[in-house]
This record gives structure tokens, sequence and C-alpha cells, in this order.
């Protein structure tokens, strides 16, 4: 689109964007009365230093990564789908059915893939309605999947508040899964293989993001469909002329989308909280859309922003305790500030940047 | 009779209190959308408008004579205890300007990037809502150190409640005059600033050349552009508006029907307004009434707690919130009726040279 040469495009406007959100950030905390490069470096240090903190950067990745992944399927045929955190939800609840309702019966490891299965399937299903109704009834889909994160959240607190509470809780929680059900964690994987680390959430979970890294990757840009896909998202009349059942694959993206953002719910509920409670995607649906921007829709970007985001929230955490004038919403602030700069404003420095590379790209011609 | 009087009462006066905000953010987003530029940052205007109006309600409430310091205080040439009394006794009207000023600042950053920049608008949204759970926090502990929320607010730095006249007297008619003198009066002042919106928001789309010109501008910008008014301009006056309308949206729900910000205290009525709108088909009266409609389910809702369904057994009261969202979803259907958007919502204008 830009005559901008690619490097600069993807490696230089970003970064431009990012620094722009960060100094942003930094003011905001210079603001509250703290200095912002202690801050960064209590951030960074947070992220290595303390044990276990590793573990939590990529346990918190694991979820960006799929909140990313679903935003970028669906950003490929040009759909917003903001409804992670309902899809997510639904996953949630997948999962819940599958182990409350076999884990006294079956092995373990058989409850774990039923429940992926779960995960996948209620994620795609909740994202199959405002799929449908954008491809065949015109509704738009941002205004659909943002009422069907409000019902989600409406469904969840009548289940927990209701039939699927555990007994003898007045909380809003469900039962804990049978231990054999927990999706394994990272450290006991390496403990029985001899190799000792701290403690952590991170868990199985994580593999599993890396494989659908893999599968949206070879999906979008290794067979008919992901070539189909980006064509709709190039142009839809155009593909539409070309053949393309343009309202089936909105469908079908939207299927995979919601897949993917269900999958999120594998990472916390199976991985680490292992029962259903309220509110688990806590934003991680939304934030999924700095992600996929950031890592401009591609898995390996994705997974870079991931880690980014993941190292952010992890950061945040010890800005928390080392701060008494920060919270852990500062997080939530630089967030937003990466959101606004690298989408929002993303073109904003691009007919800037222009002038300074069109000369040479001349230059060389 | 007359316990069902008071039952219809506290309903309908219930009702108008929680529409309150949505009506006001709704006929904000009826302003945005209505030029052309897609609003689901509604939401995080409505809470940085919260707190911002709680937070300076509070400081200003609280300002001593002492603070401001020195005898002379001299700069306005009023002295400190002077100052310090008007600061007191205006506490919620400051809250309130701040809240509009916070609010407005958030909708010029969605049209410095949507409208200057032709960025994403809902990306720009949703960069805005946010911010605003972040930097109420942030703001809000630093200055306060709670946590992110703000002191309880005494009476005095909050809106109180407005008594019509003549309401002791006429109250005295048989159910005429209750529902006078309890429904109709003694609302919060803010109640009747977001009634009285209504009014202004249809008079100026549908009276107004500055309404006929921001009709068209979200329909058909080219046209706009044609006849030689500027587009940009014209937006960015619509954000403003829609700005300063989720200002007083946020300034009643922490001084007026609240007490206070409380973290995400918006809880989501930034996005029932949305569905208001889009079920009031983006026309002011409508989306009244659809305001009036959730607010009434969110009434009615808690009151049916335990109660037992012919067929359905008790009722599901945790579903009820979500009706708002489930028939804005078949509207949007098209199963009944049928939601027409402005034309242009959503796309950026670029001039044609």
């Amino acid at each position: 689109m830009t005559p901008l040469p690619r490097w600069v495009e993807v490696g230089i406007v970003p970064l431009i964007n990012l620094t722009l959100a960060l100094i942003v950030a930094g003011l905001v905390i210079a603001m509250v009365g703290e200095d912002p490069f202690q801050a960064v470096w209590i951030m960074i240090k947070g992220v290595y230093e303390i044990p276990g903190s590793f573990g939590y950067t990529l346990y918190y990745a694991t979820n960006y990564i799929f909140a990313g992944l679903a935003v970028a399927v669906a950003f490929q045929a040009m759909l917003f789908n903001i409804g992670g955190e309902g899809q997510a939800m639904l996953g949630g609840l997948g999962i819940a059915l599958v182990c409350l309702a076999l884990d006294p019966y079956l092995p373990g490891f058989l409850v774990i893939l039923l429940a992926i299965g779960g995960a996948a399937l209620f994620g795609a299903l909740w994202a199959l309605i405002p799929g449908w109704l954008q491809a065949y009834r015109g509704s738009h889909i941002v205004i659909t999947t943002i009422m069907f994160n409000f019902i989600a959240s409406g469904l969840l607190v009548w289940l927990l508040g209701g039939i699927l509470m555990s007994d003898g809780q007045g909380s809003p929680q469900s039962r804990f899964f049978a231990e054999a059900a927990w999706m394994p964690r990272i450290h006991d994987i390496l403990g029985a293989l001899g190799i000792q680390t701290a403690k952590s959430p991170l868990n199985f979970s994580i593999v599993i993001a890396a494989l659908a890294c893999v599968g949206v990757w070879v999906l979008i840009w290794r067979t008919k469909f992901g070539y189909a896909l980006r064509a709709m998202g190039h142009s839809e009349p155009a593909a539409e002329y070309a053949g393309i059942p343009v309202r089936r694959m909105i469908v079908v993206a939207m299927l995979i989308s919601g897949g993917l953002a269900g999958c999120m719910a594998l990472n916390i509920i199976l991985g680490d909280q292992h029962k259903l409670v309220l509110n688990f995607s806590a934003g991680y649906g939304f934030t999924g859309i700095a992600v996929a921007l950031m890592g401009r829709n591609h898995p390996v970007g994705i997974v870079m922003a991931g880690l980014l985001f993941g190292a952010l929230t992890q950061g945040g955490t010890e800005l928390d305790f080392e701060f008494t004038s920060i919270t852990r919403e500062m997080v939530l602030v630089v967030q937003g500030l990466i959101i606004l700069f690298s989408g929002a404003l993303a073109h904003m420095f691009v007919p800037w940047l222009i002038r300074i590379f069109a000369n040479r790209t001349m230059g060389h011609a | 009779m007359p316990e069902l009087l008071a039952d219809i009462i506290s309903i309908l006066g219930g009702t108008l209190r929680l529409a309150t905000p949505l009506i006001l953010c709704a006929m904000a987003g009826l302003i945005s959308e209505r030029s052309g530029v897609i609003d689901i940052g509604l939401e995080g205007k409505l809470l940085a408008g919260a707190f911002a109006a709680a937070a300076v309600a509070y400081l200003a409430g609280t300002t001593t004579a002492a603070q401001i310091g020195g005898e002379d205080g001299h700069w306005i040439g009023l002295d400190a205890e002077t100052l310090a009394s008007i600061l007191n006794s205006a506490a919620p009207w400051l809250g309130l300007v701040a809240a509009i000023i916070v609010s407005v600042a958030f909708a010029l950053i969605h049209g410095f990037a949507c409208i200057t920049h032709r960025g994403e608008q809902i990306i720009s949204g949703v960069a805005i809502n946010i911010l605003a759970a972040g930097l109420t926090v942030v703001v809000g502990h630093a200055l306060f150190a709670k946590g992110g929320v703000t002191p309880d607010l005494t009476s005095g730095q909050t809106f109180g409640a407005v008594t019509l006249p003549g309401a002791e007297t006429i109250g005295t008619v048989p159910i005429l005059g209750p529902l006078y003198e309890k429904l109709l009066s003694g609302q919060n002042l803010l109640v009747y600033v977001a009634l009285f919106a209504v009014v202004i928001v249809s008079f100026l789309l549908y009276r107004t050349t500055f309404g006929l010109r921001l009709r068209a501008v979200g329909e058909a910008p080219a046209a706009v552009d044609t006849a030689g008014i500027s587009v940009p301009w014209l937006r960015y006056r619509a954000l403003i508006i829609a700005g300063t309308l989720c200002g007083i949206a946020g300034a009643y729900l922490s001084t007026g029907h609240g007490a206070g910000f409380e973290r995400e205290m918006s809880a989501g009525k930034g996005f029932i307004a949305l569905a208001a709108m889009i079920f009031g088909n983006w026309r002011p009266g409508m989306a009244l009434l659809a305001c009036l409609l959730f607010g009434f389910l969110d009434t009615v809702g808690p009151r049916l707690q335990g109660l037992e369904l012919p067929l359905i057994g008790e009722a599901p009261v945790a579903l009820i919130p979500v009706l708002p969202y489930i028939f804005t979803v078949i509207l949007l259907a098209g199963f009944f009726g049928r939601a027409t958007p402005p034309r242009a919502l959503g796309t950026p204008y670029v001039k044609e040279h």
C-alpha cells in the first residue's frame, strides 16, 4: 500500500509507534510522581530476576497469543472480532462441562483431550452466530460480538450462580476438576525429566498455542482457503467476482477465530484455575486486538507481541509491589496507548517517513 | 391501592434513574454516529467522566482556606476564606465541568485518530475504553491512595434532588398527585438534564442547519464537501458534543446517582447505551424509549428474585441484565424491524483532489 521499503514498514513504523506509546506511558508515571526509568528497570527485573517470573511471563503470553491469533484470522477477511472475551468465556464453559461430566469416569489425558475440543468448539459456536448474522443478515459484526461478550458474561453468572455452582460454597464458581484432568504444568513436566525450574502457572497450553501459530500460518499462507480469505480481505467484491463463496468464508473465518479465542480458556481454566470462575478472560480478548495489530496479523509477529505483552503484564505486577503510588492498572494504560498509537494512529508518521525514504528509493532506481 | 401506586412510582422512578446515564450516552453516540464516526468509546468516556467528577468535586469540596494559603490570595482579588468557601459550595459543578473536559479530551483523541489521521474507528474506541479503565485507577490511586477509589462524597459535593414547584400541594391530589410529587418532582438535577438533552439533540439534528449538515455528512460526506463545508470540522464538533454528553453522564454516576467513584463503575452502561442507540435506529426519540426500556429491565430484575414463574420455575433473574443485548442482536438480525445505520458510518473521508 505505502510506497515505503518493506523493512521500514515492518520494522521502523511499529518501532516508532511503540516508542511513542512508551514515552506517553512514561509521562503518566512521571505525572503520578514516580521515576519512569526506575519503573522500566523494575519491570525488566520483574521479568527475569524473581524465580518463576519468566514462567509467569510465558503464561500471560500464551493468553495473548491465543487472543491475538483469534483477532488476526478474522482480520485477514477484514472482520473485526472483538468478541474474544465472550468466546473465551464460552471456551471455559466447554471445558467445565467436559470436566465436570466426565472426570470421575475417564482417564485424565482423555478428559484433557475432550476439554481441548470443548474449548475450541464452544468458542467457535459463540462466534458462529455473529459470523452468520454478518454474512447472511448484514448485522455489523463489531456490535454483535460486543453484545455477545455481555451475553456470555450473563450466561456464566447465571450458570455459576445456579446449576454449576459447587455445593456448600456461596461463591459463583464450579467445583475443582479432578487433578488428573488438569493441564500439566511445565515445571512438573520438566521436573519429571530431571530439570528443576521454579513454580509458575505456565502449563502445556503454551505448546498448544505454538501449534496453533503453525496451524494458522499454514492455513492462511499455504492453503487455498487462506488464499481466498486474504483475497476477501483485499477486496470483497473482487473475491466474489472470482467465485469465492464470500458468505461461507465469513462464517468459517469466524468459527476458526472463535475456536482460537476459546482455547485461551485452556491456559487459564484447565491450566491454572482448575475450576470455572467468573470474568477469567480479564480483558485478554480486547488486548488481543493490540497483539494482532503489533504482530501485523502474522503468527511470528503475534508471538513476539504476545511475549512483549506477557512481559508487560508480569512487569506490571512488580510495579504494584515496588511502588506504593502505582497500581497494576498501569499495564492497562500502556496497553491502551499501544492500541492507540500502533492501531488507530498507525499511519501518523507514514507521510513523514515517505518523504524521507521515497527520495532514497528513487535514487536507487 | 396506595401500595400498588407506591410500587408503580418506585419502579418508574428507578427506571428513570437507571436510564439517565444510558440516555445521555445514547444521545452522545447518536450525534457521533449520525456524523459518520463510530463511537464504541462511550464506555471509556463515561468512566473517565465519572472519575473526573468525583475527584474534582472531592478536592474542591474539601479545600480549606489554609490550603489555599496566605491571607491575601491576591491573584484574583479574593481572600483565602472566600475562595475556599466558593470552591466548597461549587464542588459538584466544578466536578461536572471537569467531567466534561476530560470526556471531551478523550473524544478529541478519537477525533484526532479517526478524522485527522483516518485511523480505524473501532480500534480507537477500544483504545479509549482500555485507557480510561487504566488511567482512572492509576490517577485515582495516585491522588487518594485508596486503590483507585475516591473518598465518599458528602451531600454538599454531589448534585441533589430537585423539588418542582408546588410538589407538596399537588401531592395531596389522589393518584396524579403522588405521581407528580414523587416521580416527576424530586429527581436528581442531572436526570432532568438528561431528558432535556433528548429535546436539545432532536432539535439540533432536525431543526437546525448544523443538524442538517451533520446528518448529511454521515450519509454522503462527499456531497457536503462539494457544498464547501468542512467534513472534518463538522465531525469534530459532533465528537465534542458527544464528549460533553458522556461527561455529564459520568458526573451523574459519581456525583448524582452515587457519591464517589469506584473502579469500573460504568459497568458496561456505555455499551448498553450503544445498544439502545441502535435499538432506537439512530433516532433520539426511539433511543430514549429504548433507554427507558433497558432501565426498566434493570429496575425490575432484582425485584423478581425468588419469584416462581409457571413452567420456568424460579425466574432466571441473572439473565435479565442480558436482555438488552439479546434484543439488540435480534433487531440487528433484521427479524423484526430493521436497523439502518448512517450510510457513511465508519468510513474515514478522503478528500478528492
